[in-house]
């Protein structure tokens, strides 16, 4: 692997924590968890590092927050973090990137709703078809009950792959050669 | 480095990480297996009982569970409208022993040992191509760059409130997308020729 590989896995890694930083709109009242800035940082991976950069990168930080250092938002981390019931989200988050950016490899140059396809399909729907049966499994509750528990965050999740489409097109056309 | 271990000298601060995930990898599974509500409380007071052993207050055992207390009680009532008190109970027991026995883990055990044990463990893998000093510098790059992308966002979004634009989302990120990659080129050019080869 070329240097260049390795520090963007290094930097798409810090972004995600970097994104951790940014305070979570927790909605009051509701037991939920908070929406957090952080999946932003998978769909950039994926879609500007490119599936092999962009799914180490992702792995390279769920390590870290496995060994101990406070990267998830609200400075969560540890092992407990990722056995909780959110644990599925962010093991799903390598694999995620990976597929983003398999996905937007096949065209590269593509439309602003190609791409949002793309990183929607890694990034929402790949993300929950893993995080809402982990959900299920540590919980013991039922498919159905966790997804409806999921769907506060839809709303959160579609703001970040617009984002993302945006920020992803704008750094291809900057740096073409990416 | 900034990590959640807590310092201290018992037993399971000196133990080496390696059997700590060992034991944590058999005991959440077992936690998994077992369907039987006594024995999941039996081993939460287990877990429980461990932190004063490694000289942690039953405070940081609480810590650890209260920024997932609505989650909790989310599951815990879910489960009670469907399912009965003793499976919400054995759930919402199960997972807080689950969770402070891994937190027991991340407490006593320093981030800098968890990452060189793990580094020492990709050793394995080298047959597959992955070589250890290329994932070491991944690690030192990825932890120095955090707060230098910190900087970066807040140097732009200082600049952009110059110009009236810091409540927008694109203006503030698009120019730090922009910077962040041209300083890793920099910093990936830099490396190279100072003939960096692991």
């Amino acid at each position: 692997m070329d240097t260049k590989s390795i520090v963007y896995i290094a930097l798409f890694a810090a972004l995600t924590a970097a994104l951790g930083l940014m305070p979570p709109i927790s909605f009051a009242g509701l037991a939920l968890p908070p929406i957090t800035a952080q999946s932003l940082g998978v769909m950039l991976a994926g879609a500007v590092a490119g599936p092999r950069r962009g799914g180490l990168a992702l792995l390279l930080f769920v390590a870290l927050v496995a060994a101990g250092l406070p990267l998830l938002a609200g400075g969560r981390g540890g092992i407990g973090v990722i056995l909780g019931t959110s644990g599925g989200f962010i093991l799903s988050w390598p694999i995620c990137a990976a597929v983003i950016g398999i996905l937007v490899a096949k065209a590269p140059n593509a439309g602003f709703v190609p791409m949002a396809v793309s990183i929607a399909l890694g990034g929402l729907v790949l993300m929950y078809a893993v995080g809402i049966p982990w959900m299920a499994f540590v919980g013991k509750l039922g498919l159905m009950k966790s997804l409806t528990i999921m769907v506060a965050y839809i709303p959160g999740d579609l703001v970040k792959v617009v984002l993302a489409t945006i920020v992803a097109r704008g750094l291809r056309r900057a740096y073409p050669n990416l | 480095m900034l990590d959640l271990y807590s310092p201290g000298t018992s037993p399971l601060h000196r133990l080496s990480p390696g059997p700590k995930m060992l034991v944590l990898m058999i005991g959440a599974t077992a936690l998994f297996l077992n369907e039987s509500l006594p024995i999941t409380v039996g081993a939460l007071c287990g877990v429980l009982l461990l932190y004063p052993v490694a000289q942690l207050t039953l405070k940081q055992a609480w810590q650890q569970i209260r920024p997932l207390l609505w989650i909790f009680a989310l599951f815990f009532a879910l489960q009670w409208w469907f399912s009965g008190i003793a499976l919400a109970a054995y759930v919402v027991l199960r997972l807080a022993a689950l969770i402070l026995l891994a937190s027991l883990v991340t407490l006593t055990t320093r981030s800098s040992d968890m990452i060189e044990t793990m580094t020492w463990a990709l050793g394995f893998l080298r047959p597959l191509g992955v070589n250890p000093a290329k994932v070491g510098l991944a690690i030192s790059l990825a932890l120095r760059f955090i707060p230098v992308l910190a900087q970066i966002a807040q140097e732009v979004r200082e600049a952009q409130k110059a110009r009236g634009l810091e409540r927008s989302v694109l203006a503030v990120a698009m120019p730090v997308a922009i910077r962040t990659i041209k300083m890793a080129d920099d910093i990936s050019d830099a490396i190279e020729s100072r003939g960096y080869r692991p």
